[in-house]
């Protein structure tokens, strides 16, 4: 065979690899929204789950998906820009900063399932709370922690440095200019990389397993006291979320319309983080137009 | 009249307002720092230690938990803690995907770095990138309506199967081989590719005698990832492999892996029992493959840099 065959053979290959990788995610999101959206109605959305019987929503796991990357994102965003900012601005090159970088590898490759456990060891079973949702957001918070801390230090890496200096020479000191002039410019990243890192949480399921659990009390959503066991708002009752509904009623579930819920149910996911990548780009691209002031 | 203060104490005090918010925000991001330290040092010490326990309290054997292919806990007589079957399921299953993963990530790789650099990339990037947002449990549960019923009509078995879990981790892991891939093989220099056409090589001959050596520890990389990955992952496997307790003689056979056994018998096995504290075990075999994986990646950029 001449090489020239053989060149355009080998093209060839790689034309159909990229065309069957493209295939499968068309596959994959034809099949979830097609099959989805048939069963995504109001009612799906606004009625509770059902343990038995057909017909039941998603309200109660919707709900509780929001919530806890809502409180997943309050602990770990600030944590994860202090991180960031210090691996940034303030570690030296050394053993120490080897060290957290070196954890902070560890913590992101841990699969997810370790961290429920860990979630359970720690915050279920040691602080003696049961399944919770805010055991459920610190476990999350763990699973999270290294994404925000790598954003936001190469956010902050990739400020010019003249701003930096700039303000170092007008004599304002270090925290001052971390604080005032360097994390406004790296917001727009590090407010991109966080939204797409949300996608992330919402979807995520094994971490909730043995941290929040599979069962959600009888909500009564015009109860707004915190402490309450039936108010939403309380976050030490169980709750699942809507991952985790997905694969409890396929492996444990009992209701017959299995097929129906789970594919409404991933429908509303997989659009969710859809939404959510979406508007990172959108975000990041405004926010950009908006310093650089280009059309 | 007035009383003077020296300049020097006045400029002391200003300095150390100053001085004190400097030391509150240097105290805060250390603090940020040393809680991601402790959580790291505290997740291996917790789980190291609650995974020995079985060996230590409870008795069972080591060698028995990784060789023994008998696992049977709820028997009352004589109970069995061999795990030997869901360790080579997870690292069959994990492999199998890699196989499969590996080309076609590599393969879109240099489709978008070689093949099509200016629309290819335009396409296959977003496609990767949806691929990453779809979360573990809809592969899974489209592994288990659409895959397994599809592979017990038409290749054969219970549909529940090595194979089914092999599919549906390879999915996973390509959004992960490819990303890396592709940053690997454009990173490399220009004058590599020039240097070669400018023999006369033909663009296959340049991607396959060139371009992948050069990438090789990077390639290699993206495809451990992509292993850590498929090993650590979970809820995906689990709906679509069967979770049965015998070694599969063939990828049609139903299996088990590490993951699958302690997602599903977590919650309601005793906290403490022999049972309970033997998933803590593999749990414990799940951090120790982690580190593996990061101590794999690690040698493999250290020889990049020579």
């Amino acid at each position: 065979m001449n090489s020239k065959t053989a060149d355009r053979i080998a093209t060839g290959v790689f034309i159909t690899i990229a065309i069957i990788i493209i295939s499968i995610l068309v596959g994959l999101f034809y099949y979830i929204l097609v099959n989805g959206l048939k069963h995504v109605s109001l009612d799906f959305l606004t009625s509770p789950s059902s343990n038995v019987r057909a017909g039941g929503g998603i309200r109660d796991q919707l709900f509780n998906s929001f919530y806890i990357l809502l409180l997943t994102m309050l602990i770990a965003v600030p944590l994860g820009i202090g991180g960031g900012i210090y691996m940034a601005e303030y570690a030296k090159p050394g053993k120490v900063t080897d060290i957290i970088r070196s954890c902070i590898e560890v913590l992101a490759s841990l699969p997810s399932i370790v961290i429920g456990m860990f979630g359970l060891l720690m915050f279920v079973n040691l602080t003696g709370w049961g399944y919770t949702i805010l055991g459920g957001a610190l476990a999350l918070t763990v699973f999270n922690l290294p994404v925000i801390v790598r954003v936001s230090e190469d956010a902050i890496r990739s400020v010019p440095r003249d701003l930096k200096e700039a303000s170092l020479a007008l004599g304002i000191t270090r925290w001052h200019t971390i604080k005032t002039v360097i994390l406004p410019s790296a917001f727009p990243s590090i407010l991109t990389g966080a939204i797409l890192a949300s996608g992330r949480v919402f979807g995520e399921a094994a971490a909730l397993l043995f941290t929040a659990g599979l069962s959600t009390p009888r909500l009564d959503y015009a109860n707004w006291n915190p402490f309450s066991d039936t108010s939403p708002l309380n976050i030490f009752r169980p709750a699942e979320t809507l991952a985790v509904h997905i694969w409890s009623v396929n492996t444990q579930g009992l209701i017959p319309d299995v097929e129906e819920v789970s594919n409404g149910a991933a429908a509303v996911l997989v659009l969710s983080v859809l939404i959510f990548n979406l508007l990172a780009r959108w975000i990041g691209s405004m926010i950009h137009k908006k310093i650089t002031a280009t059309k | 009249m007035e009383k003077l203060i020296p300049a020097k104490e006045r400029l002391l005090k200003s300095n150390k307002k100053w001085m004190d918010g400097e030391l509150r925000g240097k105290i805060l991001v250390i603090l940020c720092a040393v809680i991601m330290i402790s959580v790291t040092i505290s997740i291996t010490i917790f789980l190291g230690s609650k995974g020995l326990q079985s060996f230590i309290h409870n008795g069972v054997s080591l060698i028995e938990f990784i060789t023994s292919k008998h696992w049977n806990p709820t028997n009352q007589a004589s109970p069995q803690y061999g795990a030997l079957p869901f360790i080579l399921g997870s690292f069959a299953v994990t492999f199998a995907a890699a196989l499969v993963a590996a080309p076609l990530g590599i393969g879109g790789a240099i489709f978008m770095t070689e093949i099509a650099p200016s629309w290819g990339k335009k396409i296959l990037q977003p496609v990767i990138e949806l691929l990453v947002g779809i979360p573990s449990v809809v592969y899974g549960f489209i592994g288990l309506t659409v895959l397994v019923p599809f592979i017990r009509e038409h290749v054969g078995g219970l549909g529940f199967s090595l194979l089914a879990g092999t599919i549906v981790l390879a999915i996973m892991i390509l959004p992960t081989v490819t990303t890396i891939a592709t940053d690997a093989m454009s990173s490399l220099p220009k004058n590599l590719r020039e240097g070669s056409y400018a023999l006369g090589a033909t663009r296959w001959q340049t991607i396959r005698k060139v371009l992948i050596p050069a990438a090789m520890p990077n390639l290699l990389t993206a495809i451990v990832l992509g292993m850590a990955r498929a090993f650590g992952e979970a809820l995906a496997v689990q709906m679509v492999i069967g979770n049965v307790r015998d070694i599969p003689s063939n990828i049609l056979d139903a299996s088990a892996t590490l993951t699958t056994i302690i997602t599903l018998n977590m919650g309601h096995t005793t906290y403490g029992s022999v049972e309970n504290n033997t998933l803590w075990s593999m749990g414990l075999i799940l951090l120790i493959m982690s580190f593996a994986f990061i101590l794999l990646i690690r040698y493999l950029s250290s020889r990049r840099k020579m």
